[in-house]
């Protein structure tokens, strides 16, 4: 099974970013990253100047790079860096809306988590489109995830297993809205939260994580217990999404599971230790809940 | 332009024609549709009688098929759009891509909608519905501003429909898993957003409490005006203070833009409300009908206050002006 | 139609020096006046079963929280008890003035709307309250031509009274505008 490594979602300085990139093309045993801002189309520029070094330094390490499209697209200028996307041949586009698909059909390309294959009949359809890469959606079930897997079994069905998983994206900016500004005016507050911005309950009850125009759970996604049925389902790649710790120690530890160096349950306990203090969650994986968390 | 109305039961179907709709969008009583409440829909013979309504007095049914199918129940939903199609539907409104592919295979003669919850959201996306599936139009996600709108309208050849009333969506739609992180119940596969079955109403002396898959989602002193227990419409807390984080508790009403979505080039304005009672839609659509009818012939609007009828007694222009840009 | 939408104003209560003089007031006769009532519009209605479905064995509470009892209804096999207090274990609860309860039953005020205006107060099981409020929106119950079917040749004169009640309680259906 692979492991893959999705894109940094959080507005991380980009001299740091890049220093991430290149820590993990130099130590992170991953099969394949997935590079490139995919959250606000106006922090793109800030990692614009390193994106190459990191492509390049990602690709001599024997990484296959996927390229992330944005998330929501609506404005001009995004709908061109789209079309400049599909247009490169940097790496595989990893297809974030279906706004790509217009351009990029007929080549191969990668589906990220935000495009809505529920079922086999929709798998079916983005395999014909090209698509050989299939990440699928974060609240998918097991069960459903299997049956697409049996049913496009030429292209590599990916879940979401490491990581705050994304729940929605917006048209507004909650970073801008907290802070009071307007998002074209934002000063790129998000950047004071490099690992999201805390929402909890009235009653103080852990919950959900904002990011600009995102939002996230507050529990951190935990698939290593379940990898021995992921791996019966068919699913051929997991997807560690990057956190502030250290992804290189995550990445490490899915490995030694996937080789079979380790239990799953003390490999839990460590990953417990290099994310702190945010509860572990698989309930999507079972039809439950998404913040819950049950052992394999 | 086209007033689209919604129907959760027989009843409000005639209601709604009788109000002045142009067209009634229903869904089946099952998981095929994003509104499955309880108590609520059609069976396949309420949708066949309703649309003999309809058809007797030149208003259309269009059938919302728009939740995403559910792995290997695929048929399910197939079976749906076969049943609709049958019972002569003016038009089935989609949202999943492969039953957009059903459609354009199986029924290349039936007009197809894409759905709201699709969330196609500029002109590249919309082409390539028209182009893949010949959608005839599409329902444009509350994240647009009027001109956003504008410019996409200039970019298509497909017709264009927008939400002038009622609940509204904070997150793009179709794209949002709030409800099922909380409830295990997601509106992409079950068809509910913050389903009955999870949601607990506790009355205290400080007044009341929602929750949400035991999530604390606001809390209403005894006076104060209420919304739905949705989660982007809940009270919260930030290190940077307590409150509405995502949006307050307002509905949409987009009476004062109509003019500006005419002449955006908009073909059909829709009301959110197929889980609302009678009441609702024959206040709402009359509201509507009389607006409309005022802005073809120039005269004066003497229209009645929707405010009764919103969440948190409050209405908000959503994206359509974005203050917050 | 029957009526029109009466929610874009708020329905008025019943007096509280009514409500005092109708306490002491035995509850039997009102029970089988009623339960009879609930019996007939279940046989004459029944879309409002199939609409329930599961929840057609609910117990739901319905406090009129102007008057100094309540309700414990039951659709199958239908039951209807009148009560001074509500008691514990009720499926559903739901509390709100004689005249929004007369006006829901008649479709004639949206659920919703009074939710978010805080006069209907709602606990317990949310999913058999939906399938009642959605149930009776649908049947589009008419109060005054139930009532007068079941007094026989009396109806007449029944259903005047009641219509007459009802509209010094809720105000009469608006004109057509």
């Amino acid at each position: 099974m692979q492991l893959s490594l999705g894109p940094v979602l959080y507005n991380w300085a980009p001299e740091r970013w890049r220093d991430f990139y290149f820590r993990i093309a130099d130590e992170a045993p991953v099969d394949v990253v997935s590079v490139g801002e995919v959250v606000c189309s106006k922090r793109a520029p800030f990692f614009a100047e390193h994106l190459p070094d990191v492509i390049e330094r990602l690709q001599q390490a024997g990484k296959q790079v996927l390229l992330g499209s944005l998330i929501l697209v609506s404005l001009r200028r995004e709908r061109r860096q789209i079309e400049e996307l599909c247009a490169s041949d940097n790496g595989l586009v990893e297809v974030n809306d279906l706004t790509c698909l217009r351009s990029i059909r007929g080549r191969p390309h990668a589906i990220g988590p935000y495009v809505n294959i529920y079922n086999e009949t929709s798998a079916a359809f983005h395999v014909q489109q090209g698509a050989t890469r299939i990440c699928l959606p974060p609240e998918l079930p097991l069960s459903s995830a299997a049956v697409i897997a049996a049913a496009v079994p030429q292209a590599v069905v990916e879940m979401f297993a490491f990581g705050r998983v994304p729940l929605a994206i917006a048209g507004r900016c909650y970073h801008a809205r907290l802070h009071k500004l307007s998002k074209d005016n934002c000063r790129f507050v998000c950047e004071k939260d490099p690992d999201g911005l805390a929402l909890k309950t009235l009653d103080q009850q852990d919950f959900l994580t904002i990011n600009g125009v995102q939002s996230l759970s507050h529990a951190c996604t935990n698939l290593i217990g379940d990898i021995a049925a992921l791996r019966e389902a068919g699913i051929g790649s997991l997807r560690l999404s990057p956190q502030d710790c250290d992804m290189v120690a995550v990445a490490r530890t899915f490995r030694d599971v996937l080789d079979g160096r380790g239990s799953a349950e003390e490999a839990s306990g460590r990953l417990a230790e290099l994310y702190p203090g945010v509860a572990f969650a698989n309930g999507f994986l079972r039809g439950q809940p998404g913040f819950s968390f049950a052992h394999a | 332009m086209e007033l689209i109305c919604p129907a959760g039961t027989p009843a409000a179907l005639r209601s709604a024609i009788e109000a002045g709709a142009d067209a009634v969008y229903c869904g089946f009583n099952d998981e095929t549709n994003a509104r499955n409440f309880p108590g609520l829909n059609f069976s396949r013979d309420e949708l066949r009688k309703g649309i003999a309504f309809a058809h007797d007095r030149g208003a259309r049914i269009l059938v919302a098929i728009n939740t995403f199918p559910r792995a290997s129940a695929t048929a399910l939903w197939q079976r749906a759009v076969d049943d609709a199609v049958e019972a002569g539907a003016d038009a089935l409104i989609v949202a999943d891509i492969g039953l957009m592919d059903y459609v354009a295979r199986r029924h290349p003669n039936q007009r197809l909608h894409v759905s709201v919850q699709a969330a196609a959201a500029n002109p590249d996306v919309i082409a390539f519905y028209v182009e893949t599936f010949r959608a005839r139009r599409v329902v444009l996600p509350r994240v647009l501003s009027v001109v956003e709108i504008a410019e996409i309208i200039r970019e298509t050849t497909c017709e264009t429909e927008v939400f002038v009333f009622g609940g509204l969506c904070v997150m793009a739609e179709g794209r949002c898993s709030l409800s099922s992180y909380a409830t295990g119940k997601s509106p992409n596969m079950q068809g509910v957003c913050s389903p009955a079955s999870h949601v607990a109403y506790e009355e205290t002396a400080q007044g009341t409490t929602s929750r949400l898959g035991g999530f604390t989602i606001n809390r209403f002193a005894p006076q104060e005006a209420a919304g739905y227990p949705t989660l982007c419409k809940g009270r919260f807390s930030t290190a940077l203070g307590d409150g509405y984080i995502f949006e307050d508790p307002v509905s949409l009403d987009a009476t004062t833009l109509l003019r500006g979505l005419q002449s955006a080039g908009v073909a059909a304005l829709k009301i959110e409300g197929r889980q609302r009672g009678r009441a609702y839609i024959e206040s709402v659509v009359r509201h509507f009908r009389r607006a409309l009818d005022t802005l073809e012939d120039g005269s004066e609007a003497d229209i009645v206050s929707l405010k009764p009828f919103t969440e948190g007694q409050a209405s908000t222009l959503g994206a359509y002006r974005k203050t917050w840009r | 139609m029957s009526h029109s939408s009466v929610a874009s104003r708020p329905l008025p209560t019943i007096p509280p020096l009514l409500t005092l003089a109708i306490r002491p007031l035995p509850l039997l006769p009102l029970q089988l006046v009623l339960g009879g009532f609930l019996q007939r519009i279940l046989r004459r209605n029944p879309g409002l079963l199939d609409r329930l479905g599961e929840h057609r064995y609910a117990r739901f509470g319905i406090k009129p929280v102007d008057l100094p009892f309540a309700f414990i209804v039951e659709a199958a096999p239908p039951r209807l008890l009148v009560v001074r207090e509500l008691p514990q274990g009720l499926d559903a609860r739901v509390s709100t003035s004689l005249a929004n309860l007369l006006a829901l039953v008649e479709g004639r005020v949206d659920g919703d709307a009074l939710m978010f205006s805080r006069q209907l107060g709602i606990e317990g099981n949310m999913e058999a309250v939906l399938a009642l409020r959605n149930a009776i929106d649908d049947a589009g119950l008419d109060l005054p031509g139930e009532l007068a079917s079941l007094f026989g040749p009396l109806g007449e004169p029944a259903r005047r009274s009641f219509e007459l009640a009802r509209d010094r309680l809720t105000g009469p259906p608006e004109e057509e505008r």
